[in-house]
């Protein structure tokens, strides 16, 4: 069997080091993709053993018990079994466990062991279980388990050498396969006990220095304040190194699809690369620093354990309307964009509270909001001193901002009342011992992401941007149109059509037709008013001028209100279809934000202009 | 020996050790879920922090790990203090 592929599985509990050990495995060859029609993801990788043997590796998703409380560990039970379609059933399975947590460990050990395939015991963290001065007793181990069990250190180089040469010789020997009840179940922590107080000598329970840090991390105040100043942090971080980035893309690309566009003649081919693809090109890579630089917080945080440390303190709070903890942070950087914010749910292990985050993460004021709220508070709020400090202006755009935050706690509420599953969720969530977060493990992370983000989203946001290209485009204006090209397009006609939907909620056709290129980036929509209404080049004053002359104070609040509530990006939308891999999902954010964006809108402009 | 109290009576800090877990409704996941995780007979098992808001969740230690338990999750554990 020289020369033949060996098909390995990787599988163990949440928190064992298995993706470190994974890494430390593969390096960066991996292939990751969903499972089909679930978003669990599926990694797959291969290393030639020094025999020459190729070994392929699936690593499966971390499971506590076979009894599956989530489509993960329902995945990882099936392929185990060969059960799954399409999957076939590994050869051999390494089963990972963490030296210092062996009680928990133990007894997946003991429930894999008993599927009746070859098995290899990893014991990983060795070398954290030895700064504990925790000792193991190996070979009794190996002895009692009846399985090969070797040491690891998955963070450190060569520290998966014993495993390799394990792994790459001889075939272990199965166990007989036993069967999976209820009593067996219990039959097995006794059995763990056994062999804990056999093989295993553990001078504390826990690491001194988790319960030192837990006593801050986790304390009512400092807690919260520690809390606090991460958050600001990982918001800053997106805010400040992430948005001028993203901005330097979509400029850049600008200034390239320019370029390329003066060597071309003149016509629409030369319109569709500089605005069509060019233009697309720089949304779509536009979202890329956002995205890596909330994922490298995320990742560092998930890493280090903090994470679910913070998930603990606002689990109350978020469970209030309808969320669990795990949904604050994919909520906070959905402030900067919610599309990282919907890719960063995936840390949220409950479909369900999954689903809930996604639906709710386009409701917070992302930053592609502001230009168009600069515009229309420019050009409608007087600057005016309330109380002789706050300023009007900043008071209204904090408002847009708690619009949203408000709307988002009504709509998970309202969720949490209309689901048909209003089973009880667990949060049942470990606290892991703190970790220091390895280099190599956050970017092979970070390049994953990145990578998913580019594969699957470049073609339906660039398609998309091409789609709104032409549509704002063609047909040209006939000879002698003095209007702006728009008018004479199919946008141009689309918002004719549109304001009659739109009028009781104060939109000209102007403003409908600007909504149709705010679809495929919402920035754009000043953009577009700014073409639709400055007739024939600068209108003096500047656009915030022009509009105040033509649209009513009613008109301008109500587009504000529309702006924090409607489906308003087409890229947001395309990440919910591939996050949740259902169109229907799709179609529910995109119908509640529209009825409440209008619901919202039609009552903002009714009563202003009672008022005024 | 006093009676088994619920985990989420259980003063924050107290050494007890599980009694058992009760099934919320009849074939209930949550409480499964419990066992497997370690709940189980004889376990030692304390409260080590509480969250901010209302106490809850709580955070329990069992064997060398720690668990985020809802109050509600809590409620299905009994647990027996050592005399005092």
């Amino acid at each position: 069997m020289s020369a033949s592929t060996l098909r390995i599985a990787l599988v163990g509990n949440p928190n064992c080091g298995k993706t470190a050990l994974f890494n430390q495995l593969t390096g960066g060859r991996q292939k990751v993709a969903n499972y089909a029609g679930v978003t669990v993801e599926r990694k797959e990788g291969r290393f030639t053993a020094p025999s020459g043997r190729v070994l392929q590796i699936l690593d499966l998703p971390g499971t506590y018990s076979f009894d599956a409380a989530s489509p993960d560990e329902q995945i990882t039970r099936d392929v185990l079994e060969g059960n799954y379609p399409g999957e076939a059933a590994p050869d051999l399975i390494i089963c990972v466990a963490d030296a210092t947590n062996l009680r928990l460990h133990l007894r997946f050990v003991l429930e894999v062991k008993r599927l009746g395939r070859p098995v290899v015991l990893a014991l990983n963290m060795m070398d954290t279980a030895r700064r504990r001065g925790i000792v193991i007793d190996v070979p009794e181990l190996q002895r009692r388990l009846g399985v090969p069990v070797v040491e690891t250190v998955a963070v450190k180089r060569g520290g998966a050498q014993a495993l390799i040469e394990r792994v790459d010789g001889e075939m272990p020997t199965a166990a007989p396969v036993q069967p999976d009840d209820a009593d067996s179940r219990t039959d097995l922590h006794a059995q763990v006990r056994e062999l804990l107080t056999a093989t295993v000598t553990m001078p504390r329970a826990t690491a001194e220095i988790d319960d030192a840090l837990d006593r801050w991390a986790l304390h009512p105040v400092f807690g919260l304040a520690i809390l606090a100043a991460v958050m600001f942090l990982v918001f800053q971080a997106v805010y400040a190194a992430g948005k001028p980035m993203s901005d330097l893309i979509g400029g850049g690309f600008g200034w390239l699809g320019e370029h390329v566009a003066a060597l071309m003649p003149a016509g629409p081919l030369q319109s569709l690369v500089a605005n069509g693809l060019f233009g697309g090109l720089g949304t779509v890579l536009g979202f890329l620093p956002e995205i890596l630089v909330l994922f490298l917080f995320i990742l560092t945080l998930e890493e280090s354990g903090y994470l679910p440390r913070a998930a603990f303190l606002l689990d109350r709070l978020m469970l209030s309307v309808g969320l669990t903890g795990r949904s604050f942070i994919p909520l906070l950087s959905s402030f900067a964009c919610a599309i990282p914010g919907i890719m960063g749910t995936r840390s949220i292990q409950d479909p369900r509270d999954r689903l809930a985050t996604i639906l709710i993460a386009p409701l917070m004021t992302c930053s592609a909001r502001l230009p168009v709220y600069a515009l229309l508070i420019g050009a409608f709020i007087p600057i005016r001193y309330v109380f002789g400090v706050f300023n009007l202006q900043g008071i209204v755009l904090f408002s847009l901002y708690l619009v949203g935050i408000l709307g988002a706690m009504a709509v998970g509420w309202v969720m949490k009342r209309v689901r048909r599953d209003k089973s009880e969720h667990a949060l049942l969530m470990e606290l892991p011992s703190y970790r220091m977060p390895k280099l190599r493990d956050v970017a092979i992370g970070l390049y994953e992401r990145g990578a998913i983000f580019l594969k699957r989203l470049t073609g339906v946001i660039l398609g998309l941007t091409v789609l709104m290209w032409f549509i704002s485009t063609f047909p040209s204006p006939p000879a002698g149109a003095t209007g702006p090209a728009i008018n004479y397009s199919f946008a141009g006609y689309i918002g004719r059509g549109l304001q009659y939907i739109f009028a009781p909620i104060g939109f000209n056709w102007q403003i409908s037709l600007a909504l149709i290129p705010a679809f495929a980036a919402r920035e754009t929509a000043v953009a577009a008013l700014a073409t639709v209404y400055l007739v024939g080049g600068e209108a003096a004053g500047g656009l915030g001028h022009a509009l105040a002359g033509q649209i009513s104070l009613a008109s301008a609040l109500s587009l504000l209100v529309w702006f924090a509530y409607a489906p308003q990006c087409m890229s947001t939308l395309a990440v919910i279809r591939r996050e949740t891999n259902s169109w229907r999902n799709v179609a529910i954010s995109f119908g509640y934000m529209f009825g409440m964006a209008y619901a919202a809108s039609f009552i903002v402009y009714q009563v202003t202009r009672m008022l005024t | 020996m006093k009676p088994p109290v619920r985990l989420s009576e259980l003063p924050k800090g107290a050494p007890a050790v599980v009694d058992r877990v009760h099934d919320a409704h009849a074939a209930d996941p949550i409480a499964q879920r419990l066992r497997d995780l370690g709940f189980v007979d004889g376990e030692p098992v304390r409260v080590v922090a509480v969250g901010p808001l209302g106490a809850d969740p709580l955070l329990i230690q069992i064997g060398s790990t720690r668990f985020a338990l809802r109050r509600s999750e809590a409620q299905r554990v009994t647990v027996r203090q050592e005399a005092a």
